[in-house]
């Protein structure tokens, strides 16, 4: 038989377990957890999905089926330091983000979704990021980027070169 | 009529407006500080029932109202859920509240759980908000360390505890009960009702889920009182007896082709040609406007011809709108193509439904590839029945689905093609000089009967 290395860190099963006594189930906990092991492993792989329900008295499909939902969590490989989410809904696209997505994605030479070589960037497309006063808008990480022309979106890119 | 003072964005001015010392020397909890000493939970309840506060999270359904659902006497824990998914196309009004006074909602939350007897909220945010998600847990912080959260608040026998919950890119959350699975833990897929959240809500428990303006109301109500806020807005039509009227100061989100767009406080029932011209100074690049979505891309489409139309809750559903919604107001001027549009609002759709329900599921997706089809020069004149077909048999209305979210994509084709139908048979027409008599089925529709 043979084993896989554990993934939680002591930090992480300690930050997850801080959460269980918010709520009366601990299957609560699991949006919780799966950022906490986002957040620091830029992804959620299989092993960590095994030991999260481990945590949690859950079975593993159970934790798989709520991960599989959200587009959110990345599980074949951690993607770019920062992610850069390009909003494509109705106000950013009266603004031309349709043309400023596709004008990221070949000036990087990468799909929605795929992070540049040097590991630094993924690029993603967003809905609606709750900016529309600033369209077209981007969420790089956690700065959210206003009215991005293809030379704000330029220089953001090289940031990450 | 005198010029309208904020008050949702009275504080927003300010330098550090999102402390507790800046939000309290405004007056902040000064409404909570009142009612903890003075007034009994029910007391609460019937001063937002009196206020005539409807739901700001789109259903716009009377606040108070919705307390009383919750059963009497329940020996508890009911929960609260503050609904800060914040996800409709066009909508940023909870994030202008959350990042530059979020004192204001939490007061109004903790008054909210006084009224309804709760004794854990859970706020429920995106996960593309961080910086109201920082300036939230500041302002929880800041609360517990004054005593006006956790334990004996302000030294009475109410205690309460808020938390955080963060989601994870999904507009199916901002559902209320696709909310509350995906607190528990679920895929956000919304529950048939009944029973109702009051009955039974997360965990199994009575809740009650408001929105995070909701919540803001709240707190300007029990501050200044009913009669206030029942002077601002429209007043329930007399000729009527369910229209429960539109009262109180709403947050306009105005974007699109603007000059000025943003987040604006007015009187609920200002028209949309106002919102546009007062407060968003125009159209920009000095053209004619074409279309406006009235609250939400959820909502359908106005004409310019509609613009007149007062953004109230019975407004928009008397031009063929499906109703206020989030007041989120999209202007697009007249070089839109509605095609564009119509294929932007499909492509939303079509990747948020959450798959429960075949109608949904498969009707948005249906509609994304037909617009796809007619954007690459193949569409056929009798695909616009097809999507009229879709449009008026997915949704709560025709009663085919569990949600709303299908209403919400079925209305933007409905109003683009019945308000706009010259703009889809002009493209065809002219991009498929051919192929747009056609009516066989194309091959793809053929391999649906495959399987
Ligand atoms: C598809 C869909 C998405 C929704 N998204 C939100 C949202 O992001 N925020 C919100 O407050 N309400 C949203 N709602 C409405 C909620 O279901 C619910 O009515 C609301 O949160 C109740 O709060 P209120 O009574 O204070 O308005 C949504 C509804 C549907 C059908
Ligand atoms: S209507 Fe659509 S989004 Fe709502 S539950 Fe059904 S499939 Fe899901
Ligand atoms: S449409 Fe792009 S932020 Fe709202």
């Amino acid at each position: 038989m043979s084993t896989v290395a554990r993934v939680l860190t002591d930090e992480m099963i300690e930050a997850i377990k801080a959460y269980i006594p918010r709520y009366p189930s601990k299957q609560a906990v699991t949006l919780p957890a799966l950022h906490i092991v986002n957040d620091r492993l830029r992804y959620v792989p299989l092993q960590a999905i095994v030991e999260i329900a481990e945590i949690l008295e859950l079975a593993p499909a159970q934790v798989q089926d709520t991960l599989s939902f959200y587009g959110y969590f990345k599980q074949d490989k951690p993607h770019g330091e920062i992610r850069a989410w390009v909003c494509r809904s109705v106000s950013c696209a009266l603004r031309g983000a349709d043309e400023l997505l596709e004008h990221m994605c070949h000036k990087a030479g990468l799909k929605p979704g795929e992070t540049s070589a040097n590991g630094k960037l993924t690029i993603e497309f967003g809905e609606c990021l709750g900016a529309c006063e600033m369209a077209p808008c981007i969420l790089e990480g956690e700065e959210l980027v206003a009215d991005v022309t293809h030379e704000k979106a330029d220089a953001l890119l090289a940031k990450y070169k | 009529m005198a010029k309208f003072e904020p008050v949702l964005m009275a504080n927003m001015h300010k330098a550090d407006s999102h402390t507790l010392k800046v939000y309290e020397a405004g007056g902040g909890y000064r409404g909570l500080r009142k009612a903890l000493k003075e007034m009994t939970p029910d007391q609460v309840t019937e001063t937002v029932k009196a206020s005539g506060l409807r739901g700001r999270g789109g259903a716009g359904f009377p606040t108070g109202l919705k307390w009383t659902f919750l059963p009497k006497n329940h020996p508890g824990p009911i929960y609260m859920c503050i609904n800060a998914d914040e996800s409709e196309p066009g909508t940023f009004n909870n994030r202008y509240l959350m990042e530059l006074d979020p004192h204001q909602v939490i007061e109004g939350i903790i008054l909210s759980c006084y009224a309804t007897k709760a004794v854990t909220a859970y706020l429920y945010i995106r996960v593309e908000y961080p910086l109201s998600r920082r300036r939230l847990q500041s302002a929880i912080d800041e609360c517990y360390a004054a005593g006006l959260l956790g334990k004996n608040i302000l030294g009475t026998s109410f205690s309460l505890d808020i938390f955080i919950h963060v989601g994870a890119a999904a507009y199916i959350c901002g559902e209320e009960t696709g909310l509350i699975e995906s607190l528990e833990g679920k895929r956000a897929w919304p529950r048939i009702k009944p029973p109702f959240p009051a009955i039974e809500g997360v965990f199994r428990k009575p809740t009650v889920v408001n929105n995070i303006e909701t919540a803001a109301c709240v707190t300007q109500i029990i501050d200044r009182g009913a009669d206030w806020f029942k002077t601002i807005g429209v007043p329930a039509d007399p000729k009527n007896p369910r229209d429960p009227g539109s009262y109180g100061p709403k947050l306009y989100c105005l974007s699109g082709h603007v000059n000025k767009p943003g987040c604006y406080e007015a009187p609920l029932g200002i028209t949309c040609r106002e919102l546009i011209n007062e407060y968003g100074e125009g159209i920009w690049k000095g053209r004619k406007g074409k279309a406006a979505i009235p609250g939400g891309i959820s909502m359908g489409l106005l004409t310019e011809a509609e613009f007149d139309t007062p953004l109230d809750f019975a407004g928009p559903g008397k031009v063929g709108c499906l109703g206020l919604g989030t007041a989120a107001v999209v202007v697009m001027d007249e070089t839109v193509n509605m095609v564009d549009f119509l294929h932007n609002s499909c492509r939303f759709f079509a990747h948020e439904s959450c798959g429960q329900c075949t109608p949904c599921r498969e009707g948005t997706h249906w509609s994304l590839t037909m617009l796809e089809r007619i954007k690459a020069g193949k569409g056929r004149l009798k695909d616009l029945d097809l999507l009229l077909e879709i449009g008026d048999s997915i949704g709560i209305i025709p009663g085919t689905t569990i949600c709303g979210l299908s209403d919400g994509a079925a209305w933007p084709i409905k109003n683009a093609i019945r308000k706009f139908r010259g703009d889809f048979e002009e493209y065809i027409k002219r991009t498929n000089p051919n192929g747009y008599m056609v009516t066989e089925p194309v091959p793809a529709l053929l391999q649906l009967g495959a399987h």
